[in-house]
């Protein structure tokens, strides 16, 4: 018990220790009746999306009068991503870009300051550390949206808003990855390394950079992929500070198509078109996370687990 | 402290080295400074003063002539009398009781019964629970809006086809319960995953003991695993506290597709973003966004406590 609770840091999930040896619990039988259980539980998580697919793989008509799980009579994918790339001269593609260029320097800045202050906070001692850690920790728990709309009124007295720097720079600051990141580093980087580097003469920066940025590696990966989804999936934030649709993100945009579409503003053919968009606006991230997984666990479970 | 006393006794007898010591750590204060430095710009920039500054707009109110006047804590007592701000609250808190335990006892679940790897296929049950998480809150809520439509859903039509009629899940009796269901899908897997990779770096000293007393799974689960990984599930529920209070994205997107069921204030984070942008009562907006901070910071802080109360307990029992 003591090894993995740290009484004074109460959202603590580091959990010091040996990765568990295979040898425990891995052995064992498999479960049948477990395997059909939890199956079974993955139809509801993995159902929706199936729909998602099968319905951008219908023309409107077919949408409304087919089963929903199951294709209908024609195949209309490619007429329905024509139709997409195409809707208000290509803005589907405008706010795939805009999604990505926001989330990408979001998550590399937010990545970057975290890592310093991490770092700092696990291998150095100076005034005011437990204090300022204690503020850190603290801005874990403050509700981002409820910031939102101050940040929002000074930004506009900035003459910031409907910039994509609206939506890039609130997103830099990640307290909890400062928070994974200390945990990270104070396991995955030895002391004595650091000392060695001293005593050959190396800078506090330049240790940093070739011995500490090297074995940050997975922890650096998480806190990236956690700032990546969390600016991707952002949609209260761009949504009060843009106003032009060009800026758009694809979560503001696509909210968009889908209230044009139940106002009933267009055509029905809308519906297809929100259907397909958002399919195709959660490809990326699906496929980001089947490559890089190993990632999210590893720099999660912190204790000196690597990869 | 220590080290003050450890250089004064040095002093006496190598004072150059002394010196050579105290620069040495005056050179790393200083990093460490310089470290955090970029960091704490951000965090003073976007979070103290956004913070400071909603505090200070909730002290005033915009009068139709003369501008803005001093008000006190006149939005404060608006604000607790507010039928629209404390049904608002009601709902998030009536949310949190109910899909919270369900979303954390089904991601432990899960997380548990990967640990064993007693599944054919563990690793892509656990990828395949996970990905809703890939999903964007505006992207989940149009999808299950569309699966919960009485017409075309999939799942009324499966209930038709079996008989038991079309269910209404945009009714205002059932929206909440619909809503709970999006955010569930959503996160068990997010939740999931934080769980599990505590469960996967349970030091392996724990297990023998269990393994040498015989215990059985649930056995295991129940007081070994379960007690090691607290800290990550505490983790989970702050994480979910904010999360439900602060729901913006799923009430505003059900909005359009069941506009009775969803008032302008159904969360009192779409009340203050529709007090905002809509009635431009930015004052009073920015009581409710800091209130509503206030409470999430005060149900975090409880939720800890009482976390900490508990493990004390069991150190003096123990």
């Amino acid at each position: 018990m003591t090894a993995v609770e740290t009484p004074s840091t109460t959202v603590n999930t580091a959990t010091v220790g040996p990765r568990r040896t295979r040898s425990f619990a891995r052995d064992r039988q498999r479960s049948l009746p477990l395997t059909i259980l939890l199956w079974v539980c993955v139809l509801y998580f993995v159902l929706p999306i199936w729909w998602l697919f099968v319905s951008s793989t219908k023309d409107n008509s077919s949408l409304f009068a087919t089963f929903g799980l199951w294709f209908g009579g024609d195949f209309s994918l490619w007429e329905n991503l024509q139709t997409l790339f195409t809707v208000r001269d290509g803005i589907f593609t405008r706010w795939m870009v805009n999604t990505l260029v926001y989330s990408v320097t979001a998550a590399v800045g937010a990545t970057f300051l975290a890592t310093m202050a991490g770092y700092a906070f696990a291998k150095y001692n100076f005034p005011g550390k437990k204090l300022l850690f204690s503020a850190t920790l603290g801005a874990v728990m403050i509700p981002l949206t409820a910031l939102a709309l101050p940040t929002y009124l000074i930004f506009s007295q900035a003459g910031l808003t409907d910039t994509p720097w609206a939506v890039i720079i609130p997103s830099l600051v990640s307290p909890f990855g400062v928070y994974l990141m200390r945990v990270y580093a104070s396991d995955a980087i030895d002391d004595s390394l650091l000392e060695a580097a001293r005593v050959d003469g190396a800078g506090e920066f330049r240790i940093f950079g070739q011995v500490g940025l090297r074995l940050l590696g997975p922890g650096l990966v998480t806190v990236f992929l956690f700032s990546l989804v969390a600016t991707w999936n952002n949609y209260f934030l761009p949504l009060i500070m843009l106003n032009s649709s060009d800026l758009y993100p694809i979560t503001v945009g696509l909210a968009q198509l889908q209230s044009a579409a139940s106002a009933g503003g267009g055509s029905q053919a809308l519906f297809s078109t929100v259907i397909t968009g958002s399919f195709v606006s959660i490809l990326p991230l699906v496929v980001a996370f089947l490559f890089l997984q190993r990632y999210w666990q590893s720099g999660l479970a912190s204790g000196g687990v690597k990869g | 402290m220590t080290h003050s006393t450890a250089l004064s006794d040095e002093r006496t007898v190598k004072p150059s080295r002394e010196r050579h010591v105290n620069t040495a750590i005056r050179k790393q204060r200083l990093a460490a400074y310089i470290f955090l430095l970029p960091f704490f710009v951000v965090f003073i920039a976007m979070l103290v003063v956004p913070l400071a500054y909603a505090g200070y707009l909730s002290l005033f109110e915009s009068k139709l002539i003369g501008g803005e006047a001093f008000a006190g804590l006149a939005n404060y007592g608006r604000a607790l009398t507010d039928p629209a701000f404390l049904g608002g609250l009601g709902r998030v808190a009536l949310f949190f009781i109910v899909q919270v335990p369900i979303m954390l006892g089904l991601a432990l679940f899960f997380a548990l019964a990967l640990d064993t790897a007693r599944a054919h296929g563990s690793k892509a049950i656990r990828m395949l629970i996970y990905m809703p998480y890939a999903v964007p809150a505006v992207v989940a809520t149009l999808m299950w809006g569309y699966l919960y439509g009485p017409d075309f859903g999939p799942i009324a039509q499966i209930a038709r086809a079996i008989g038991f009629g079309t269910p209404d899940f945009l009714s205002p009796g059932s929206i909440l319960g619909s809503m709970m269901n999006i955010v569930t899908w959503e996160f068990v897997g997010y939740n999931m995953i934080i769980m599990y990779a505590a469960l996967r770096s349970i030091p392996s000293e724990l297990y023998e003991a269990a393994e040498i007393d015989g215990a059985g799974q649930f056995r295991l689960a129940w007081s070994v695993k379960i007690p090691a990984i607290r800290p990550a599930i505490l983790l989970t529920v702050i994480f979910s506290i904010i999360g439900s209070f602060q729901l913006f994205a799923e009430p505003s997107l059900l909005n359009t597709i069941a506009p009775d069921a969803i008032s302008n204030s159904f969360t009192p984070n779409y009340y203050a973003s529709n007090l905002a942008f809509i009635n431009q009562e930015l004052n009073y907006a920015a009581t409710i966004a800091f209130l509503l901070g206030l409470v999430i910071a005060v149900v975090s802080y409880v939720v800890q406590l009482g976390e900490e109360r508990r493990e004390r307990r069991e150190m003096r029992m123990s």
